[in-house]
């Protein structure tokens, strides 16, 4: 890597022909590697799906408390937090907007709307709680969200859904933390921490694209930072630390004017790339072409030779491959906006979908209902279902039913962890077999508290919010999936890990829920007061004059002619009128 | 022969020029602050408060313009008005009509927002008492050298400011506050703005020393607003920030700007109401402290190619507090003294001669005065000119010599009856 500090600027020119770990050096330094990509995917809606990943691979140890002091492409806000609170997994997500399943296919990433944390921590850990609430109030911090309003009334220990994405057979669940806050904003000040991490930060490669007046328009944006232990080869010798920060959004066809059914890159973000981030290993971007294998549909240019197939969601897709290290993808103008243009006017029907609504009349009690789609025509697939119901709704569990095509249909698992009032959230984990071509009505009664007035929030009359439900399963596949995952392939393909090869995983969240809870009067102390003291000081005031007050008889003043009349008298020295 | 008188000429150039450099090296530690920080704070919420938002975010603008960094800088936002789902324009809050001006930006970081904006947490970050996991950028790390900026903005009344429309804040709390402050030595200068109905009402019971007030009304006035947008649909900014923004538009760190020129921002005939200030309580004078004292982060920087010798400059300014250099000045002086009179033929007592420190607080140093090696005596009281002084000037020794003296004089009368 060469700096050169001249007159015009700082340049950076990546130097590839040495290595990276040959560096003269007593100490070897650890490898790190950078990726970054970016995956277009075109939707029947006429909406347009883009996903960036960025992704930092290092081989180095943060457990057993090693001392990492010397910080290259891995952010160090993040590493410290790593090795101070001993995590072995981090996952937080912040969403505006809520994914359309049923309209926009299964996203790579899924996250439900508002901001989600869970956390896996090592084994050295042993006040999880206390290690908890520090951790979500160094984070708040971190990336300018109020995750300090994590606290024990809304954190869970889910105890089947939430296993490690990275290496470990972990079983102890009490390492386990998972916590929602569906209230939380996501704004500018959330992507701008978010964009300091990245090493080349919104300066060159793909993350020049990220203007937040682009992004925050649009029908859902979601960002989102993964934290995990990984394999760096097939026999797991050595183990490397894996970052992963990913940034999904849906634009809207009709929110920029245009009625035309055409993207490009200037249309959607208001720039266009010019060069690849020198720190990078590879930058590419991905179109999907899988519905348009003749060029029938639409059209991409500037038109490129590169293609590249992959398993993703269970289904085989082709992408056309721009790789930004090229200088040739930039072509004579120096900078690439990719163009998609519809000629005319088809989708994999989503094998597993969750809706979840309210039910009910009135401010006392009410119904939640869950509804699982199961759209495989003739195949039966067991799912996870995780609740976390916030104590003021008190759930009544010997109402809970589980009923699909109109039968009972009994869970093969159930873990139900009661709340306690203002220290823990309802906890509910089911294992329900959704059979072939129905839909699953989970229904639970539930009572709304009345909260100590102290305890509503400035703006009561909104509404206190439930968290989504989290539906996750493993879906049987079309075509075989590929278990190994050190081989070379797409950020976007190699997430979640895959055991099976007939089977995907698939986590569904469904809509957060807004319910109304009893609200008091606020302002009727202060009417109690002033009626109170109005009362008093009538009626004692009236008495107390009554009481007190002793009457005398007042001669009226006499008129002009009688007063004249007595100062003469009284001169003359004669008794007055 | 030219090379050379050109060479002494540029000798002396350089020489003298290094000498101005040492002289104006001094400047640099006496200077009264060292690091400047901002806490700006939004106290409504909905979303037709938007104008308040546009307030604390312009000020916010300035203030990072003008080189106060993010990690410097509290900002407080009790409601989101960028990403909210009424505005038409998302990531986007302006400060002008059509759409002129974007005061939210592209890397602004708020520090506490929605629910977290309480008069607790504000005071809390006031005076410094966080609970120990609260991260850096959430604290106001100031020290005693720090020139603060605090801006408020909200819906208020004579007395009182209110937070999200369920609670208030006092002006007696925000006085103890910077009382607080003060006495934790958490501020060098403090500058206080509020933008709210009956302003003037807040800062009236001030009584920490350096702060300086201002506010866009008087107590009696309404603060109002300036413009609406016909696209957004709400006022967007309210008159006196408005204009304090036209005004700090013109600032650059390199400014002269003072004071003063910032009292006469948004007069009657623009404000409608009248901006008061307060500065009685701050030590120098207004015309003196410069806008960018407050509102900027200037480092005072220059690049020079000589060396500056810094011992000299240095012990100067240690002397400054420190009672075994203050003894060391006055022996020495008395050493003087001592050899003008002896050169005078005169003779000083040294047996009589006695020495006594004025002083609220004890000092345990061991002190000692020695001239021509004869320690002189420390006394705590000694009558002089027929009042007996002590060294907490309590009179309390003068007033027991007297009643002793009267004691005696009544005691014969007593005799006499």
């Amino acid at each position: 890597m060469k700096v050169h500090i001249s007159a015009t600027g700082i340049h950076m020119e990546a130097d590839t022909s040495t290595p990276e770990t040959a560096v003269p050096s007593s100490v070897p330094q650890p490898k790190d590697d950078f990726q970054e990509e970016l995956v277009i995917r075109p939707l029947h809606s006429g909406d347009i799906y883009a996903s960036f990943q960025f992704r930092t691979l290092w081989e180095t140890d943060f457990m057993r408390g090693n001392k990492v002091s010397h910080y290259r492409l891995f952010p160090k806000s993040l590493g410290q937090v790593i090795s101070k609170f001993s995590v072995r997994e981090l996952h937080i997500s912040f969403t505006q907007g809520y994914w359309r399943t049923m309209q926009w296919g299964q996203p790579f990433l899924p996250s439900p709307p508002g901001a989600e944390l869970w956390v896996w921590f090592q084994d050295s850990v042993t006040d999880v709680d206390g290690t908890w609430k520090e951790l979500t109030n160094v984070l708040s911090g971190i990336f300018c969200a109020s995750l300090n309003f994590i606290d024990s009334t809304n954190t869970v220990q889910p105890s089947a859904s939430f296993k490690p994405l990275g290496i470990g057979n972990v079983t102890d669940h009490s390492f386990l933390r998972y916590a929602t806050l569906p209230r939380e904003i996501v704004c500018t000040e959330n992507l701008t921490p978010w964009k300091k991490l990245l090493p080349c930060g919104s300066k060159a490669g793909l993350a020049v694209l990220l203007k937040s007046e682009k992004l925050f328009h649009s029908s859902f944006h979601s960002q989102a930072v993964h934290i995990r232990p990984v394999c760096q080869d097939w026999q797991c010798k050595t183990t490397s630390w894996e970052l992963r920060q990913t940034l999904n959004v849906v634009f809207d066809l009709h929110t920029p004017g245009q009625g035309k059914r055409e993207w490009s890159l200037f249309k959607m973000f208001s720039r266009t790339l010019t060069e690849a981030c020198p720190l990078a290993s590879s930058s590419k971007i991905y179109i999907d072409i899988t519905d348009n294998p003749q060029g029938e549909q639409f059209e991409v240019s500037p038109a490129t030779p590169l293609l590249s197939q992959a398993m993703v969601l269970g289904d085989r897709r082709t992408f056309s491959v721009y790789d930004l290290t090229q200088q040739i993808t930039f072509g004579t103008v120096r900078s690439l906006n990719l163009l998609i243009r519809w000629k005319s006017r088809d989708m994999l029907r989503p094998l597993l979908h969750g809706e979840r609504y309210v039910a009910g009349y009135g401010l006392q009690t009410g119904e939640i209902h869950t509804l699982m789609y199961n759209n495989h025509p003739y195949r039966s697939f067991p799912v996870l279902l995780l609740d976390s119901v916030p104590w003021y709704l008190r759930l009544y569990i010997h109402t809970l039913t589980v009923a699909s095509k109109g039968k009972d249909n009994k869970p093969s698992y159930i873990h139900y962890q009661p709340s306690k009032d203002r220290v823990r959230p309802h906890l509910l984990e089911m294992l329900v077999q959704l059979p072939p071509n129905s839909v699953t009505e989970v229904t639970v009664q539930f009572e709304r508290a009345l909260l100590k007035w102290t305890e509503y929030t400035p703006d009561p009359n909104h509404g206190f919010y439930v968290g989504s439900s989290v539906i996750s399963s493993l879906v049987p596949s079309i075509v075989a999936m590929d278990t190994n995952s050190t081989r070379e392939q797409p950020l976007f393909s190699s997430f979640f890990p895959c055991k099976e090869e007939s089977s995907y995983f698939v986590r569904v969240y469904t809509e957060p829920l807004l319910v109304n809870l009893p609200t008091p009067d606020f302002s009727m102390p202060y009417n109690v007061i002033c009626l109170t003291c109005t009362v008093v000081a009538v009626g004692y005031g009236s008495l107390y004059n009554l009481l007190t007050r002793s009457f005398q008889i007042d001669e009226p003043s006499p008129g002009l002619a009688k007063r004249i009349a007595n100062i003469i008298r009284k001169m003359r020295g004669v008794p007055p009128l | 022969m030219k090379i050379l008188t050109f060479f002494s000429l540029f000798s002396t150039f350089l020489s003298a020029n290094s000498i101005n450099v040492e002289e104006n090296a001094g400047q640099f530690f006496s200077s009264g602050h060292t690091n400047n920080w901002a806490v700006l704070v939004c106290t409504s919420r909905f979303w037709f408060n938007y104008r308040h938002v546009a307030n604390t975010l312009s000020v916010y603008r300035s203030v990072k313009r003008l080189g106060i960094p993010d990690s410097h800088i509290v900002l407080m936002l009790a409601d989101d008005m960028a990403c909210n789902h009424r505005n038409p324009k998302p990531a986007t809050v302006f400060s002008h009509k059509n759409m002129e001006l974007n005061v939210y930006g592209d890397d602004v970081e708020v520090d506490y927002r929605g629910y977290e904006v309480t008069v607790e947490n504000f005071l809390r970050v006031l005076t410094g008492r966080l609970p120990p996991s609260t991260p850096r950028s959430k604290r106001l790390l100031s020290d005693d050298r720090s020139n603060i900026l605090i801006y408020l903005t909200g819906h208020g009344g004579n007395g009182f400011l209110k937070f999200q429309d369920s609670e208030e804040i006092s002006n007696v709390e925000l006085a103890d506050a910077f009382e607080q402050m003060w006495q934790k030595r958490r501020y060098n200068e403090l500058l206080f703005i509020i933008d709210t109905c009956q302003g003037a009402s807040m800062y009236e019971r001030f009584y920490s020393p350096n702060l300086m007030a201002l506010a866009s009304s008087q107590v009696g006035e309404d603060s109002l607003s300036h413009q609406p947008d016909l696209a957004i649909g709400v006022h967007l900014m309210d008159r006196y920030t408005f204009y304090l923004l036209e005004f700090l538009e013109d600032i650059h760190p390199a400014s002269k700007a003072n004071m003063k020129d910032l009292f006469k921002v948004c007069p009657k005939s623009q404000c409608v109401s009248t901006p008061g200030h307060r500065t009685d309580l701050f030590l120098r004078d207004p015309g003196s402290a410069l806008i960018t004292d407050f509102f900027g982060s200037v480092r005072k920087v220059e690049i020079t190619m000589e060396t500056i010798n810094l011992t000299d400059l240095i012990k100067e300014a240690e002397q400054k507090d420190n009672v075994q250099q203050m003894l060391e000045m006055v022996t020495n002086e008395m050493n003087i003294l001592k050899l003008w009179f002896d050169s005078n033929k005169l003779s000083l007592n040294l047996n009589k001669t006695k020495f006594m420190i004025f002083g609220n607080h004890t000092t345990n140093i061991d002190v000692k005065i020695v001239i021509d090696n004869k320690t002189i005596e420390r006394v705590y009281e000694s009558k002089f000119l027929g009042v007996v002084l002590d060294h907490k000037l309590c009179w309390k020794p003068h007033i027991k010599y007297l009643c002793m003296k009267m004691a005696r004089s009544i005691g014969i009368l007593s005799k006499t009856r």
